[in-house]
């Protein structure tokens, strides 16, 4: 074994492991229960809970007919509007939910017709929360499926048709069956997403506790005050995220 | 149109055929007169430098076979009948209707499909099912359908199993029974036996064949395997480079063969050549004689064995022809040796192992090559 490989190797892995380790030392174990049932706790694990499940059921209805899209229709600017759909990927959420408020504010492009047609605000509610979360977690949904879409046989699709099924009622009985572990991977990485998501969700729907105050913002607004909160609200987190690897493991932990 | 519509519109369209025959006297609506009922079709496909341009007309009963060599465009006529690839030319007529622009989940056409693409989600039955379901039929309805047509092949046993459990020949009876439940006017096989190995084949070819001869609609199956193709279908079309170059019965093409594809695939020397008489005169320069009296363009065909072998010139009478050839090479043919000849006319000859051995043929050695007229077979071109 090569020395200045492994060297680097070992220190790579502790500055990985260390961090959550310390969070486990330094866990307030005899305070914990206390923690997680203090009622601002439970308000923002159950809004954050909330709220991802929402943005992935979004995600998932607007996410994977634009897979569909991307995958099987022949379009001029299929490549732009692919780079497009990727974006949010490496924007930085902050960006996101600067954006947001300039399409979907008070006075944005179109959140100023919301406004004043339908009496619709978005910014500094759940709603709103949701919106945000959304927008930075549907492209991972949507990148998920279109993948798995073209690894699809697409003749089942026409042997649905010579059956004398629809275009979308072959989508519907054969293709969506036949994507469904993709489609449920998809959803996985993007209700984690969401549930880690700060940057747009500070900035578009503000940190209103029982509102719109989700675990992350819980977490950095009770470092602040409450250190012992913070590592609780963040066991929690480290915990959830946790359990989504373990149920993503066959899909992803396995060398191929 | 709603699927009820189509639905309704498919049923009466069964009702032609035999039923239709049977009850034409008493029922109201007349039968659809003479030469309508069937396939009638002329398709034209041009893609990048490919052109297929195929006519194709069948009546109800028939089992017509699309046989040719790979790439000669037999699948896309398959898909171009079933509407998954469009017709940039010709027509497509189905008992009288029109079909050139229905997109394909409104044709009356089933299809088995060449690796047959089974729902791998969906047990047989409800494989079965899906074609009924998608005309209109109830959850139960077409579960009972699908029932019956499973029992039909058989397979009643294997209803509740997915389509990875079943074994290469039952699939192939699903996919039949999938294709035939949606009550096709059209029935369309894409090598139906060529996923098979080889002592399922057989069985499987037997089933089919029976069951292609209670089909009541037309059906078009396409095949590489001139075995196929002369066991399952009453007619063969043969396609070569997206053009028909014969068609007639199997009898008649493996006697007949008019390209040197279907010579060899029937096993036969085949040429072209000019007859005066009993005198053909090869397109190679060579001279056979032959037993029919033609003028005009022919074609000359006889078998491998009828082909003898000789080191010295043979002496005799008798309407003989003699070529002076080269051997090319030398390769066992079951438990005979083929003897492939250059020179005087390229051709292939069929010898016992002894024969091969007391000759001492080897690549090169010159041999003479004698054929008796009377072996031979000419007919016009």
């Amino acid at each position: 074994m090569p020395l200045p490989l492994l060297l680097p190797a070992l220190v790579g892995l502790v500055f990985l492991i260390l961090p959550l380790l310390a969070l486990l030392i330094r866990a307030p174990w005899r305070s914990l229960p206390d923690q997680l049932t203090s009622h601002e706790v439970w308000q923002a694990l159950q809004l954050s809970l909330l709220c991802a499940t929402a943005a992935t059921a979004v995600s998932l209805v607007i996410g994977v007919p634009l897979a569909w899209l991307l995958a099987r229709v022949e379009f001029r600017g299929r490549g732009l509007v692919r780079a497009l759909v990727t974006l949010p990927l490496v924007l930085p959420p902050v960006v996101g939910g600067v954006a947001l408020l300039m399409a979907l504010g008070r006075n944005g492009v179109v959140g100023k017709w919301l406004d004043d047609w339908f009496g619709l605000t978005l910014p500094f509610t759940t709603a709103g929360v949701i919106v945000a979360e959304a927008f930075v977690a549907m492209p991972f949904l949507v990148i998920s499926v279109e993948g798995t879409l073209r690894a699809a046989d697409p003749r089942y699709e026409e042997a649905a048709a010579t059956l004398g099924a629809s275009r979308f009622t072959a989508f519907r009985r054969v293709t969506l069956p036949l994507i469904a572990p993709g489609v449920a991977a998809g959803a996985v990485l993007a209700w984690a997403r969401a549930l880690g998501e700060f940057g747009a969700t500070i900035t578009f729907a503000g940190n209103f506790p029982g509102r719109t105050q989700t675990m992350p913002l819980a977490v950095y607004l009770a470092l602040q005050s409450d250190p012992a909160a913070a590592i609780s609200l963040s066991l929690v987190l480290l915990a959830v995220s946790v359990a989504v690897l373990a149920g993503l493991r066959d899909r992803w932990m396995t060398a191929s | 149109m709603t699927d009820d519509d189509r639905r309704m519109a498919k049923d009466d369209r069964f009702m032609t055929g035999r039923e239709k025959k049977a009850s034409s006297p008493t029922s109201a609506p007349a039968p659809a007169p003479e030469g309508q009922e069937g396939l009638d079709a002329h398709l034209v496909v041009e893609r990048d430098a490919f052109r297929l341009d195929v006519s194709l007309a069948a009546a109800p009963g028939d089992v017509l076979a699309l046989l040719g060599p790979n790439g000669a465009g037999k699948t896309t006529a398959l898909r171009a009948l079933a509407g998954l690839v469009p017709l940039t030319g010709g027509h497509l007529r189905l008992d009288g209707a029109e079909l050139d622009r229905t997109p394909t989940e409104s044709r009356p056409v089933g299809v088995v499909f060449q690796d047959y693409l089974l729902f791998p989600h969906l047990s047989a039955l409800d494989n079965v099912a899906f074609g009924p379901r998608c005309l209109g039929a109830s959850r139960a309805g077409a579960r009972a359908e699908a029932a019956a047509w499973l029992a039909r092949m058989g397979l009643s046993e294997y209803a509740s199993v997915k389509p990875r459990r079943l074994s290469g020949g039952q699939a192939q009876r699903v996919a039949l029974a999938r294709a035939l439940a949606t009550r096709p006017r059209l029935l369309l096989l894409d090598e139906p036996l060529a996923a098979l190995d080889a002592r399922t084949r057989l069985d499987v070819r037997a089933r089919l064949r029976s069951h292609l001869a209670e089909f009541e609609a037309v059906a078009v199956l396409v095949t590489h395997d001139p075995l196929d193709a002369m066991v399952l279908a009453d007619h063969l079309v043969v396609v070569e480079d997206g053009q028909v170059v014969q068609r007639g019965t199997p009898a008649d093409i493996a006697r007949r063969p008019r390209t040197d594809y279907l010579a060899h695939l029937v096993g036969l020397n085949l040429y072209r050549g000019t007859a005066e008489g009993h005198t053909v005169r090869l397109d190679g320069g060579a001279v056979a004689t032959t037993t029919e009296d033609l003028r005009g363009p022919v074609f000359v065909a006889f078998p491998p064995s009828a082909v003898t072998l000789h080191q010295e010139r043979p002496g005799g009478s008798g309407a003989r022809n003699l070529w002076r050839c080269e051997v090319a090479g030398l390769e066992t043919h079951g438990d005979r040796i083929r003897v492939a000849l250059t020179g005087g006319l390229p051709l292939a000859a069929d010898l016992t192992t002894i024969a091969a051995a007391e000759l001492d043929l080897r690549p090169g050695a010159a041999v003479w090559a004698a054929v008796k007229a009377a072996r031979t077979h000419a007919y016009p071109a």
